[in-house]
């Protein structure tokens, strides 16, 4: 007892605690540090080490970090309007109101919809920063190329966000969105050089085969482009963004760290 | 010498004759070098069309066949139920067209904005139809005169039933750009 063993200490060498942590008990020096980080799932895309100049705030502005962690507030708050919001034209609009208005902490709808404009923000402000830093410039070039795809799928998020409400503002909002699918290049059906894609006098590109009907599943706007919309939202592109999210957060280990001269 | 002998033997117990396929890999009976290749990449052909069998599979399952979608022909009551000179709003939720009869007769116009497809609103005093998304104006031809609309509001194909019913069928449209509004059945005289 009157060692300075802490409780930590004790429990650190128990078969619980080195069945989870490797490394034998508290890490004490840097390549016990350096073996928690490894072998931890969710450390491990983390570099084991930073040099104290990269993580300077007036230099990274931690709009990545911060990305990152709107990305994940939203995505729990997204969980929880799941259990309320049914994505039919009867519902959607009432649900929506029924959860800002009566469901008990209805400022989860809002913390949402706000993290959502300010995951926008944050994503935009760390490629203004990455670019005037120049840290898109070779060996990080395939990362910033990573990064634009996940502004792209950050931004379809958005968009099929946007829809869910089936107020009049998401309407008219996805009504234009979607018309530009139609003027799409080749792939749609009001778009420059759709007539191309035909056999004879059988066109492939119509009005029931485009781009704009495979976004909104219809010829116009309705059930079925609630559903669409409401699955890409919440299964397919948040799966998607988390696959290149992992390969962005690796990449830039493996990169030569956050903002370090390379 | 003997130690060196169990050092190479070490994994596979002398009791145990050594694998089967091993063997017969070794002697080229069965399977040669070339068959071996020759298989692999049939192999690997198939794994490829069958996974882009089903990309595309993926790719057409997004593209229903069947449509739970209003119908696009609908009744529209007689010639007499609309008045000369006025545009008539009853079919403009349910089926998004406005009728309009003039003196000669009766067309029906697209309530979708030519421009992004928005609903215009039709103003009686202004007489025009104003879009509110982006201030697109048409008159009540239905020809754009003010704000972004790159050409006029479509029409419908409209036609008397043998009752002497109107019938507008919305899959066939009409637009003025392509001089398609002189088509007998884009205008319903009467």
């Amino acid at each position: 007892m009157s060692d300075k063993k802490s409780l930590l200490d004790k429990f650190s060498v128990g078969q619980v605690w080195t069945s989870i942590f490797r490394g034998g008990g508290v890490p004490k020096s840097r390549r016990q540090r350096m073996m928690v980080v490894l072998n931890s799932v969710f450390l491990h895309l983390h570099p084991v080490r930073l040099p104290k100049h990269a993580v300077k705030l007036k230099f990274t502005w931690c709009m990545g970090g911060l990305s990152f962690f709107i990305f994940l507030i939203l995505t729990i708050s997204g969980i929880l309007l799941m259990f309320y919001y049914r994505p039919t034209i009867e519902y959607a609009y009432t649900d929506m109101i029924d959860l800002s208005e009566q469901v008990p902490f209805g400022i989860m709808r809002e913390i949402h919809r706000w993290g959502a404009h300010a995951m926008v923000i944050t994503v935009w402000l760390h490629m203004f920063r990455v670019f005037m830093t120049g840290s898109y410039k070779p060996p990080r070039e395939f990362n910033w190329a990573i990064g634009v795809i996940l502004l792209i799928l950050t931004l379809l998020l958005s968009f099929t966000g946007y829809l869910l409400p089936w107020d009049q503002l998401a309407i008219w909002a996805i009504a234009v969105g979607s018309n530009m699918a139609g003027a799409t290049p080749l792939l749609g059906a009001e778009g420059p050089g759709s007539a191309l894609l035909a056999i004879g006098d059988i066109n492939f590109i119509t009005k029931v085969s485009d781009a704009r009907f495979g976004l909104i599943g219809g010829r116009f706007l309705g059930e079925a482009t609630l559903l669409r919309f409401y699955v890409l939202h919440c299964i397919g592109l948040p799966f998607i963004i988390m696959i290149f999210m992992a390969v962005h957060f690796w990449r830039i280990r493996k990169d030569g760290g956050i903002s370090t001269p390379v | 010498m003997p130690k060196a002998k169990d050092k190479k033997t070490v994994t596979i117990t002398p009791s145990s004759p050594p694998p089967a396929a091993l063997n017969k890999a070794e002697s080229g009976e069965e399977v040669s070098r070339r068959s071996f290749f020759s298989w692999l990449s049939i192999g690997w052909v198939a794994f490829i069309a069958a996974t882009g069998g089903y990309f595309t599979m993926m790719l057409r399952f997004f593209f229903p066949n069947v449509l739970f979608e209003p119908v696009q022909t609908f009744r529209a009551g007689f010639p007499d139920d609309y008045t000369k000179g006025q545009v008539d709003l009853r079919w403009k939720e349910k089926f998004g067209v406005w009728m309009i009869r003039n003196d000669e007769g009766l067309y029906a116009l697209s309530t979708v904005c030519t421009h992004l497809g928005c609903t215009p609103n039709w103003q009686p005093t202004a007489k025009k139809f104003k879009c509110p998304c982006h201030g697109s104006g048409f008159r009540m031809t239905g020809i754009h005169f003010e704000g972004p609309a790159p050409r006029p509001l479509e029409r419908f194909k409209i036609t008397l039933a043998d009752d002497g019913e109107i019938i507008v069928d919305k899959n066939q449209k009409y637009q003025q750009e392509k001089g398609q509004w002189t088509d007998p059945e884009a205008f319903l005289k009467v």
